[in-house]
């Protein structure tokens, strides 16, 4: 059975992460940037990257990194959403790095691990782990790229990409340099505005081919899963934010002569988001845990497809929560609580909405369609 | 010597000194209950030798192992998790000495008098009223959704011996002779034909100040040792996957993929995934509890299953189509204990009904979230200082 508990490792990981977002990542700092063309705080990811080694977490000590694993990655990924912090760390140190890392590729995961660099995967961010392999950028005979990806996370600021294309032997894996000639990027106007997309564009552009068509959809596939997987971690420090923030609201404001948060049609709704809440961080640390062991079976499958399927939702139930028990207040631009109901229902669509991970279940418990 | 060292070495010499095989049941049982080996964490001399509660598992096993008896604890529930522990905290002398031994020997069976058909969820509003005449109190009143009844020897029993006070001041805690003839218990016939429950009905009962539990008005204190070790007895197993009632719906599914329709089975998956998130949450539970950090998770299980049970079962008939619209067995029987998933679907969409009605609604279970994890603030009180008897009833 997996181990659903923290280690003081871990809680010792997460105080220092959320001192650095306390100090660097206030919800009035993530306002003030979220509509600037630079959302992403570079200071702010230079001590996550380089002083805690955060984005190297998961990197084997030989090539730079931390030497730890996903479970600690997944702490990071709370704290994160927990602060609605805008940082490219799940399309770079999950995404990016787990595909580096199934394509031994040291020599470009050295400057990830130490953090002067970003990297980001080409593929739009609702890509889920059960699709098949991306058909919209293909390889050339002499090796360079041409084709779209669109919705792209974490792309702005990537040093490398990372290019699933169909190549002359099938698919394949490309490393492309953002300054790259035929390399062009395009932001779109993204519901998170704590996480932007942007459109990739290549014409002949020049490629490292990373994996060929005996791994490459394999190690891609392991990328999505992994980042299916963690990106629950997330969504459930998003939704702890939403109630804990939301119960301190309602201590304070008054109406009708007593706290608002002594009326029972009030706590209910949260101490039922709460139940919700505790079952959602069972079910993140169980599918951390999972892909921690390295193994890729149908148990680590069925434990990302439930966790994915059950955190999507309680995120966003939990945003949508908070803005409705702040009242007025929380339709404002002013109050954060809008940075978490946009992040969360976008986290919802990302890496396989919950509909997709509830029907991968139907195949993983053996639970079939109608025919 | 090591207190699992001792326990084992007192293992050793019952079992030598009363071979399960040659032995009579009951006097095994006695004999073990003498050596210390009942419940090892009470006193010596009451069943117990002062240990770790944690070594009980362990002495339990040898001696199943050894082919020795057990208590049949099933059908003393309310004695050994409710009435033993508050005797142990409460009791005089005189009564741990008379009431544990045959407790925990199963010889004498208890039941809990302390819902009334006006005091459910708001227990401390009880009427039941004691009245005292010398050393004896005379008992009148009526009591609800009592299991067991039927077969007690005795009762745990709250009373009110002073309603011109607040209600949680004026109750007392006593000790109630079943065999009394001033106690009537009649089946309670529930929403699913049978009667798991009784009640009971208390006119002139002569109670010995004796077996009074506890001061004159520290009775809803007394409770408390009683209602927590209820809680306490809740939860704390090792689901597997697709254990209880999605493991029948998901059989169901498999193998009879005539009645599959879309509708059922996005409603299916959602109850799977329900299912799985309760057992992974149970399970977290479970592993800090061995770290000795039990989590607030506790109290939420039983709102989580009670949730989960009539979502299910509700599916079940739906899934089951004709079928759905049939029904076991209406005889009014007496079963010893819920058998939700020996009885058929219907059994189970009205026997879950109760799960979020029984040991405590839902809606209480929230108020004590929201207020002991949350921090949230109590609604106001109107009923804190008001003597009883002046409360609306």
């Amino acid at each position: 059975m997996s181990d659903l508990l923290y280690s003081s490792v871990e809680e010792d990981l997460r105080a220092a992460v959320r001192a650095v977002l306390t100090d660097h990542c206030p919800p009035s700092a993530v306002l003030a940037r979220c509509e600037t063309p630079a959302p992403y705080d570079p200071r702010l990811w230079r001590t996550l990257a380089r002083e805690l080694g955060a984005a190297g977490l998961q990197i084997p000590e030989e090539h730079g990194g931390a030497g730890a694993g996903l479970r600690e990655t997944a702490v990071v990924l709370e704290e994160l959403g927990r602060a609605a912090a805008p940082t490219p760390y799940l399309g770079s140190a999950v995404l990016a790095t787990t595909v580096l890392l199934g394509c031994g590729a040291a020599d470009l995961l050295a400057p990830l691990a130490a953090g002067e660099q970003s990297a980001a995967l080409a593929v739009p961010l609702t890509a889920d782990p059960w699709a098949d392999f991306p058909a919209g950028v293909r390889a050339d005979a002499a090796g360079t790229l041409s084709g779209t990806v669109t919705s792209v996370p974490d792309l702005a600021g990537a040093a490398t990409v990372l290019v699933p294309a169909l190549g002359q032997d099938g698919p394949a894996l490309y490393a492309v340099e953002s300054t790259a000639a035929g390399l062009a990027r395009t932001p779109r106007t993204s519901l998170d505005l704590t996480r932007p997309l942007a459109d990739l564009t290549l014409h002949g552009a020049p490629a490292r081919r990373l994996a060929g068509p005996d791994t490459a959809p394999g190690i891609l596939r392991r990328a999505l899963l992994t980042g299916a997987g963690l990106l629950a971690s997330e969504q459930l420090g998003v939704a702890e934010w939403c109630l804990a923030t939301t119960v301190d609201h309602l201590k304070q404001r008054h109406q009708f002569g007593r706290p608002v948060g002594s009326f029972q049609a009030v706590k209910h709704r949260l101490a039922d988001l709460w139940l919700d809440i505790a079952g959602a961080r069972a079910a993140a640390r169980n599918a951390a845990d999972a892909l921690a062991s390295g193994d890729d079976g149908p148990e680590t499958v069925l434990a990302v497809a439930v966790a994915q399927a059950y955190c999507g939702d309680t995120a966003v139930r939990a945003a949508e929560e908070c803005v409705q028990l702040h009242g007025g207040i929380g339709m404002t631009w002013e109050h954060p609580a809008h940075l978490y109901l946009k992040r969360a229902k976008a986290d919802q669509l990302a890496l396989g909405t919950p509909g997709r991970h509830r029907a991968a279940l139907a195949g993983l418990a053996d639970l079939p369609a109608p025919a | 010597m090591s207190a699992a060292v001792e326990v084992r070495e007192r293992v050793r010499e019952l079992l030598a000194a009363h071979d399960p095989a040659t032995t009579d049941r009951l006097d095994f049982l006695r004999a073990r209950f003498d050596a210390g080996l009942a419940w090892v964490h009470f006193p010596e001399g009451l069943g117990g030798l002062g240990a770790p509660r944690s070594l009980q598992a362990a002495v339990d096993a040898e001696l199943a192992a050894a082919g020795a008896p057990d208590n049949n604890p099933r059908a003393n529930g309310i004695g050994l998790g409710m009435a033993a522990p508050t005797i142990l905290r409460y009791g005089t002398p005189e009564q741990q000495a008379r009431f544990l031994r045959p407790l925990w020997t199963g010889e004498e069976t208890w039941c809990q008098l302390f819902s009334e058909p006006g005091a459910g969820s708001d227990l401390a509003a009880l009427g039941t009223r004691a009245v005292p005449d010398g050393d004896t109190w005379t008992v009148d009143g009526q009591k609800v959704w009592t299991s067991g009844a039927h077969t007690a020897r005795w009762a745990i029993l709250i009373a009110r011996t002073d309603p011109g006070l607040p209600k949680h001041r004026g109750i007392t805690y006593f000790i109630c002779d079943m065999t009394d003839p001033g106690v009537e218990v009649r089946p309670l016939r529930q929403i699913t034909g049978e009667a798991e429950f009784n009640e009971v009905f208390l006119s002139g009962v002569r109670i010995p100040d004796a077996h009074r539990l506890g001061e004159v008005g520290e009775g809803w204190r007394v409770a408390q040792t009683t209602l927590n070790n209820e809680r306490v007895a809740i939860g704390g197993q090792r689901t597997p996957r697709e254990g209880g009632m999605i493991g029948i719906v998901a059989a169901t599914w498999r193998d009879r993929p005539e009645l599959r329709t879309h509708d059922l089975h996005q409603r299916l998956l959602r109850g799977w995934l329900q299912a799985e998130v309760v057992r992974l949450t149970g399970e977290r539970l479970r592993q800090q509890l061995a770290l000795g950090q039990p989590g607030p998770e506790g109290a939420a299980m039983k709102l989580a299953f009670a949730r989960l049970a009539q979502e299910l079962s509700g599916l079940e008939v739906e899934l089951l189509a004709e079928d759905g619209l049939g029904y076991g067995d209406w005889t009014m029987v007496r079963p010893d204990q819920v058998d939700f998933l020996g009885r058929d679907a219907g059994y189970r969409y009205l026997r879950a009904k109760g799960n979020s009605i029984e040991g405590g609604t839902s809606e209480i279970l929230r108020n004590i979230i929201a207020e002991r994890v949350l921090g949230l603030p109590a609604e106001p009180r109107t009923d804190k200082d008001v003597p009883w008897k002046d409360l609306a009833r």
